[in-house]
């Protein structure tokens, strides 16, 4: 069962239809009852940092979630503005983040060059594996066209780790950033696995199995 | 490298069922929305458009069970038009997991609507669709309720007011080819695609990889739109779902 985190950012349906999809057990909840008895938690996310952080530290969640991850090391999946707040800080607020990895979330600042890419990074986009991970197992093996793996983003700030032990996956949009980070049980995924097909089915197949 | 290109199955909804028409007419049945979209997972197509035709003529709103089995059964990024016609609806249709909207009609009766859904929902899920129809002198018009009303705006002016007001991206649909298998109307996406700087998706007229091709180096379209030739085998044959060759279109386009 995936306790599927509903702090008030942003649409959780499709999630949960992906789970359902594949035959995984989910739930979408706010309680911090339920949040309490997690086996495996996912963070979603679209919106401001701060935003999410405020939420997170005033109703209580914060509390549950430090000791659900750091100390009962339960599997946590953070996705896009999810992945986001494992960081230590933000560029787009001031509130510092959760700090669950070593790493820092930055704007994109694009050459003005290069004028064919605009913030957001918005559509999708290519992974290339930096590190192993069971959250990432198989990925290049779903396409039946073999093709590489790629999935759908939509953001306007990245991540990237202090350490690159960190880093389980690299996307290149302008620069290189960090779109998949993993420490320990904690994982991280920059693009949204539940509008990326079945690259995004394998993945969430890979947390639903970690 | 994915492809640059969004190549975008657009899809007609009449009533409960999956049609596509000819130069807006004679909507053929072509299948059940569930089965099609189920067989479009399969094919890994990065993107759908839905368009409810006929909704706004016959005053319909949007059938939100229909869009939220498809919401549930698709997993690649969504968009929906046919008679959004207030913000509450809008509302509704992202909250089922929809990527965008897309606004034809109503906006000859409230500009401002794209101005209030791009401020609240961001520029990028706001979709503006402009019909367009050549008349006996070959001049381009816009038409609007599934092309039964001509409006009285060039559709140069009606782009730049639309990307102005804060559309994200244009899907301009050619009535004439639509259905036709005839190519894409070149000449009028170029002339759209050069007068704004939002994307401009093509449609009407795809008929294989090579108008695919025409429409985003001579159209400069920066996105294409495929109808007839993802539901049909070929011109004059039976329904089909497919999508073409991959390695194909990253090799030309």
């Amino acid at each position: 069962m995936i306790t599927i985190l509903d702090y008030g950012m942003g649409n959780l349906g499709s999630i949960s239809n992906m789970f359902k999809k594949i035959g995984v057990k989910s739930i979408i909840t706010s309680s911090l009852d339920y949040l309490e008895d997690a086996e495996k938690i996912l963070l979603p996310g679209v919106g401001a940092f701060d935003k999410a952080m405020k939420i997170i530290n005033e109703k209580g969640f914060r509390k549950i979630l430090d000791k659900k991850v750091l100390n009962e090391r339960v599997p946590i999946l953070g996705i896009c503005l999810g992945m986001q707040l494992f960081t230590d800080n933000s560029e787009e607020g001031k509130l510092p983040g959760l700090g669950y990895i070593r790493a820092k979330t930055i704007r994109f600042r694009l050459p003005e060059s290069n004028s064919r890419l605009k913030v957001p990074h918005m559509g999708w986009n290519e992974v290339v594996k930096t590190n192993d991970s069971d959250l990432t197992h198989g990925i290049e093996e779903v396409s039946q066209y073999g093709d590489p793996p790629r999935f759908y983003f939509v953001h306007s700030y990245y991540v990237k780790v202090d350490n690159e032990a960190n880093s389980i996956l690299k996307t290149i949009y302008g620069i290189s950033f960090d779109s998949g980070i993993q420490n320990d049980n904690i994982f991280g995924a920059q693009f949204h696995p539940e509008k990326s097909h079945k690259f995004g089915m394998k993945v969430l197949e890979n947390f639903a199995n970690i | 490298m994915t492809l640059r290109t969004r190549i975008i199955p657009c899809l007609q909804l009449l009533d409960q069922n999956l049609v596509k028409t000819v130069q807006f007419k004679n909507p053929a049945y072509i299948g059940d929305f569930i089965n099609t979209v189920r067989i479009f997972n399969e094919l890994e197509v990065d993107e759908l458009c839905f368009l409810s035709i006929r909704a706004t003529v016959k005053n319909l709103k949007p059938n939100i069970q229909i869009l939220s089995q498809i919401a549930e059964e698709c997993f690649m990024p969504l968009s929906y038009g046919g008679a959004i016609r207030d913000f509450e609806t809008a509302k509704n249709i992202f909250a089922l997991g929809f990527e965008k909207v897309v606004i034809n009609s109503y906006l000859f009766e409230n500009p401002e609507f794209i101005k209030k859904l791009s401020e609240h929902f961001g520029a990028q899920s706001v979709v503006v669709s402009m019909d367009v129809k050549k008349n006996m002198f070959g001049k381009y018009g816009v038409y609007s309720h599934s092309g039964t009303k001509k409006q009285n705006h060039k559709p140069v002016e009606w782009a730049q007011k639309m990307e102005k007001l804060g559309a994200g991206e244009i899907i301009l649909t050619s009535i004439d080819r639509d259905g036709t298998w005839a190519g894409y109307d070149i000449e009028l996406t170029k002339v759209i695609s050069e007068s704004v700087n939002i994307p401009v998706i093509a449609n009407g007229g795809a008929a294989n990889v090579s108008d695919i091709v025409d429409v985003v180096k001579d159209g400069m379209a920066s996105a294409v739109a495929l109808g007839s030739m993802v539901v049909y085998q070929q011109k004059g044959l039976g329904v089909l779902i497919n999508f073409p060759d991959k390695s194909k279109l990253r090799q030309l386009l």
